[in-house]
């Protein structure tokens, strides 16, 4: 596929991703963090090092080395007992992959996310905080509100660096930003989160009919990261909270033993 | 309600019609002038949803038309009009490949009959009665084009449902056409479990849809009104090889069955495993009112009995994702190839499904399905799994199958079908049609 087909906004790009990190990152973090022997293998020189590679090993490094297998090089899950850091380059990813919208970003050890930085327009600092208040009580009413954006955490944050005040909005999540946009936007439409955009300077004024005005802000306003660390790298909320259960059913069924 | 023009929209979209036999044929047209005299003299053969609402009993064959971007341009179309379609339709389904899942040995690079070309313009679409009828209406095509110069065939397709024609199957021998959205406003009520009648602008170019009413429709309305998109995929499928693997991984028949099950969420039959988990019921197959009446929320949270990857679980995962109004679609089409008997081995011949997706969105409808549903080897956080009927399958996927006490899980899954061409096509409606014939070179 032609790249430039896409144009040159697409290249600081935006939101998202099913990703491709460089071969050598990709073979650690392919390796199961079910198999002991796999865990072993940190690179693939290491797996080669280690004079007897399983079957597994060799697949990942193969397939890790070949340029023109892109996805094989994904980090689908990675070894949660190990603490990883990811330095991206500028452009936010590794290779361009196209995604519907733009390129896409990739998973790195603190999973998905974006960090939108915009200017408030004059005046709305306090109508932007008070949204605040306004998403509280949408997740108080209704816990799962914000679920199909398969969130960790949000951050929002309004700062002054001496240029006026700006918005912040850190998310991060479990989904390529770029395959559930449309979801997304529906849901910032339902739960007022578009009102805080429409407090910014650049959000298009028609919002309401122009999907490709939106998703253009957010290319344009989207900050790509040059360093993720995770302290347990590529746990979903699902496995943490699927963790928390069976801890919380083990603790119920010792009690019960007692 | 919005009444739709059931006069101007072309039967393709809303109407299935009683066809055994079809005929795709691919168009190039040299010139603007002679493109638009050959759309001129069919235009009177593409009927619409209402003539073949009226004449369905009577009609022996029916004929569709549509366009790709270029094509539209090759009509004479100006380029202020061909600017105002959406983004995916103008690049094509060829730029699209990596966004689709298009690659390695479904990339457009080894397409065939000349659907990754750019001079690739249009589509006539024929579904006919019978065979004698396909080949009647063949000649007759033949003889108008060697009448109009400047049109050339670039491949033709022919279509052939596969025996017994009690109802319609692919070549693996899946029923087919079970879970169909209906449109709101059509008069038709979906069987249970296909959910509530979809706006029609989700559909049909020109009419409120899901979020309201339409909004930035391609100029000028008189060509997009009442017009849709549809994705062509020319998809072969290797029944030598997918009986294979039902060897490979069941000793007995019905082993074999239960895989082929899982793959799909159905019995070959299509009797649906949230509803026959334990073994197949032809009788609840057949039955409109029973057959997709069943949720995966619900009544299968853990994929006990439709495996979270299966082929039906990603085409529609009904209360399993949000939004689903918006990311439904129609399919059209049929089996193209003969069938291979039952203990026949593979003969290399290609058969396969040629099948248009008709959505209003091709981002967001069709290409979601593909790069999302089908080739997200995330999907339900499963990890490294594709759909296994459909997907980019390198033989590097799993398909995981929940089974107590333990899971069944195939490593290495093969590809059972690859793309062998498609493109993105705009069907318009009979007046956006006359509109196209009387362009000038000069545009409108």
């Amino acid at each position: 596929m032609s790249q430039d087909q896409f144009g040159e906004s697409t290249r600081r790009a935006f939101l998202g991703t099913a990703a491709v990190a460089t071969a050598a990152t990709a073979v650690t973090l392919a390796a199961s963090p079910t198999s002991e022997t796999a865990l072993a293998a940190s690179s693939a020189s290491d797996a080669r090092a280690t004079g007897s590679p399983s079957a597994d090993q060799i697949k990942v490094a193969q397939s890790a080395a070949s340029s023109n297998l892109p996805t094989k090089t994904e980090p689908t899950s990675g070894d949660w007992t190990k603490p990883a850091a990811m330095a991206i380059p500028k452009e936010g990813y590794f290779k361009l992959e196209q995604g519907r919208y733009g390129p896409i970003f990739p998973r790195t050890p603190a999973n998905y996310g974006f960090t939108v930085i915009a200017k408030i327009k004059p005046g709305r600092e306090e109508t932007v905080r008070e949204y605040g208040k306004t998403i509280e009580k949408a997740v108080g009413e209704t816990p799962d509100v914000l679920a199909p954006l398969r969130l960790h955490y949000l951050r929002w944050v309004i700062f002054d660096v001496g240029s006026g005040p700006h918005f912040m909005y850190q998310g991060i999540f479990d989904t390529d930003f770029d395959k559930y946009l449309e979801d997304a936007v529906a849901l910032f439409v339902k739960t007022g989160i578009t009102t805080v955009f429409v407090n910014l300077e650049g959000w298009p004024d028609d919002w309401k009919t122009n999907l490709p005005a939106v998703i253009k802000f957010f290319r344009e306003n989207q900050r790509p990261s040059f360093l993720e660390y995770g302290e347990y790298p590529y746990v979903t909320a699902d496995e943490v909270k699927k963790a928390l259960r069976v801890k919380s059913s083990l603790s119920a069924m010792l009690d019960q033993m007692q | 309600m919005v009444m739709l023009e059931f006069d101007d929209i072309q039967h393709f979209v809303l109407t299935r019609v009683p066809a055994i036999t079809g005929r795709y044929e691919f168009l190039s047209f040299r010139q603007p002038s002679q493109g638009r005299a050959w759309l001129a003299g069919i235009i009177d053969k593409v009927a619409s949803a209402q003539a073949v609402r009226d004449g369905v009993d009577s009609e022996r064959r029916w004929v569709s038309v549509a366009f790709t971007w270029p094509g539209l341009r090759a009509l004479g179309v100006d380029e202020a009009s061909l600017a105002t379609f959406p983004e995916e339709f103008r690049q094509g389904m060829v730029a699209r490949s990596q966004v689709l899942g298009d690659t390695g040995i479904n990339h457009p690079d080894r397409w065939i009959g000349g659907l990754a070309r750019p001079d690739l313009h249009a589509i006539a679409i024929l579904f006919a009665r019978n065979a004698q009828e396909r080949q009647r209406v063949t000649a007759e095509h033949a003889a108008y084009l060697a009448r109009t110069p400047g049109v050339d065939v670039l491949s033709t397709l022919d279509l052939d449902a596969i025996p017994p024609f009690d109802y319609a199957r692919d070549h693996f021998g899946y029923r087919d056409r079970l879970s169909q959205p209906e449109i709101e406003g059509t008069g038709v009520d979906p069987t249970p479990g296909s959910g509530k009648p979809i706006k029609p602008g989700e559909f049909i170019l020109g009419y409120p849809d899901e979020d309201g009413p339409p909004v930035g429709l391609p100029q000028p309305e008189t060509l997009s009104r009442n017009g849709t998109y549809m994705a062509y995929r020319r998809l072969q499928e290797h029944v030598g090889g997918f009986r294979a693997f039902l060897r490979q991984h069941g000793n007995t028949a019905a082993e074999q069955e239960w895989v082929a099950a899982k793959l799909m969420g159905r019995w070959r039959s299509g009797a649906p495993l949230v509803l026959a988990p334990e073994k197949d019921d032809p009788a609840l197959a057949a039955d409109p009112q029973r057959n997709n009446n069943f949720n995966y929320a619900k009544m299968d949270p853990f994929g006990y009995a439709i495996p979270l990857g299966a082929h039906i679980r990603r085409m529609n995962p009904r209360d399993t994702a949000v939004n689903m109004q918006r990311r439904r679609m129609i399919r059209r089409g049929a089996t193209y190839g003969p069938a291979l008997p039952e203990g026949a081995p593979e003969d290399g011949i290609e058969r396969g499904i040629a099948a248009f997706v008709v959505c209003a969105s091709l981002v967001r409808q069709f290409e979601f399905a593909q790069n999302v549903w089908v080739n997200d080897p995330n999907f339900h956080e499963l990890g490294n799994e594709r759909d296994p009927i459909i997907g980019n399958q390198d033989g590097t996927f799993d398909m995981t199958m929940p089974r107590r006490p333990v899971r069944k899980k195939i490593t290495g899954l093969p590809a059972f079908t690859t793309v062998k061409g498609g493109a993105y096509f705009f069907l318009p409606g009979l007046t956006a049609l006359r509109y196209l014939a009387a362009l000038s070179d000069g545009g409108r």
